[in-house]
């Protein structure tokens, strides 16, 4: 028997494409648009939610059966910001350097509705394997699409990838800034997150005519 | 065996369980790691202070690299040479002025009090670096940084570090290209206590201009910008009578 059956397989990679969590979902656009001004943020803020939601759907999974549907909300809410939060806390007794770099994006993981949503949408109904799956699928999706934006944004904005001047320099007139360019400020500030986004939806929408919705 | 979980008692029992067990189990980890943060905290402390005195291990244009954990120690020592305490006109020296927790002289001072001010004297090279911490709050959540002075209170080098500023925007001002700008600008405008704006189109994007009390600010970083600009303001004149006295011995 493979690993992955198509089943697991389609959880994985679904979420990357056609069920994309920000473009066809719309979870988790506040963390897309607020961290995504820099590639590398962009890029720690994926892996931190893979996994966090990873795990956190395992837990929710395994607790499924005996969490009273009343208060599943509270529940899951806890489970996610004590799993955090003791990440947290070992991070900065062991590995002190990689906490500083992570602390910003603590409050951000908590409260992102992707995690939520994964946890009432799936967790709940399905056994741990699968959620595991799915929380790796839906965060790498949501993953994928931050680390779009921030390309685009750092590298318009700021003309660099990662720190680095990929443009040449904007103050000594070097490389492309020698014809004249210049980086557009705009790029940097929530707005043109917000539109960027909207045209990944409009690429993805016009290439799959099947995802359009209707009214 | 199905437990009926839509029963109230039920519900009632599954939260209090869950609270013991989420409550101890963060206790726990609080508690048994809270010497190692602690260790970890005055360490980068003490990298911080050295940091803005230019005691780093900086290598390229880009990197913000500290002296190592298991140096610092020993570097703490042999740069720093002073530690005061500045209590109203009362001046004490401590060895432990470092650890004076900034947030907590801010209440003692809105409590009508008299604060703590903790100065370091640093010497490098044969010169003399006061280093002033402080602390201000940016977008959202506190910043803090340690400026070093020479005797002309001309600015030697500085650290800014945050609690939660937007990563890419706010965050930026650890960034060494952010933080190497202030070196060089003067805290003083005339006589004023002016202290150092971070100020929007003052057309000095590469900061050649180095008696304007401002630098170049961060893109997107409006109020970070604006916390940072008052919080320097405010903690130099909160030392006004202690850097007059240097000024005077010049």
């Amino acid at each position: 028997m493979a690993l992955l059956s198509k089943k697991d397989t389609s959880l994985i990679l679904d979420p990357l494409a056609d069920n994309n969590p920000i473009t066809i979902q719309v979870l988790g656009i506040c963390s897309a648009l607020a961290i995504t001004a820099e590639l590398k943020a962009s890029i720690v803020m994926a892996l931190s939610v893979v996994f966090v939601l990873g795990i956190g759907n395992v837990v929710i999974s395994l607790m499924r059966n005996i969490i009273p549907s009343k208060i599943r909300i509270i529940v899951q809410l806890v489970v996610v910001a004590a799993l955090v939060i003791m990440v947290d806390q070992v991070l900065k007794a062991f590995a002190y350097e990689l906490s500083k770099t992570l602390s910003v994006f603590v409050g951000l993981i908590i409260t992102n509705c992707i995690i939520m949503g994964r946890f009432e949408a799936f967790a709940l109904a399905n056994g741990p394997w699968r959620s595991f799956l799915d929380g790796i699928g839906n965060a790498a999706g949501y993953g994928l699409i931050l680390v779009i934006i921030g390309f685009f944004r750092e590298l318009l904005g700021s003309g660099t990838l990662l720190g680095f001047k990929v443009l040449g320099d904007p103050i000594e007139k070097t490389g492309l800034y020698a014809t004249g360019y210049e980086n557009n400020g705009f790029m940097l500030l929530s707005p043109m997150a917000l539109i960027v986004v909207g045209l990944i939806i409009w690429v993805q929408r016009s290439r799959n005519k099947a995802l359009i919705e209707e009214n | 065996m199905a437990v009926n979980t839509d029963k109230n008692s039920y519900t009632v029992i599954f939260a209090a369980v869950m609270v013991v067990i989420v409550g101890s189990l963060l206790a726990f980890f609080a508690s048994s790691l809270s010497e190692k943060i602690k260790e970890n905290e005055r360490l980068e402390k003490q990298q911080n202070i050295l940091y803005a005195m230019g005691v780093n291990e900086n290598e390229d244009e880009g990197s913000v690299n500290f002296v190592s954990t298991d140096r610092v120690a020993g570097e703490f020592q042999k740069y720093i040479t002073e530690q005061l305490v500045i209590e109203g006109d009362q001046i004490t020296k401590d060895d432990n002025a470092y650890l004076i927790d900034l947030k907590k002289q801010e209440t003692v001072a809105k409590a009508g009090k008299t604060r703590k001010l903790p100065l370091f004297i640093g010497e490098k090279d044969g010169s003399k670096y006061y280093i002033i911490p402080m602390r201000g709050k940016g977008l959202w959540d506190a910043i803090w940084g340690f400026v070093a002075l020479d005797n002309n209170l001309v600015v030697q080098g500085v650290y800014f570090d945050h609690k939660g500023e937007t990563p890419g925007l706010g965050a930026n001002i650890k960034q060494r290209y952010f933080m190497d700008d202030f070196t060089g600008e003067s805290i003083l405008d005339g006589t004023e206590y002016a202290g150092i704006a971070v100020a929007k189109g003052n057309n000095d994007p590469t900061n050649e201009i180095k008696d304007d009390n401002e630098v170049d600010a961060l893109a997107g970083a409006t109020i970070t910008g604006n916390g940072l600009s008052a919080m320097i303001k405010e903690s130099v004149n909160l030392y006004k009578s202690y850097l007059e006295s240097i000024r005077a011995k010049n």
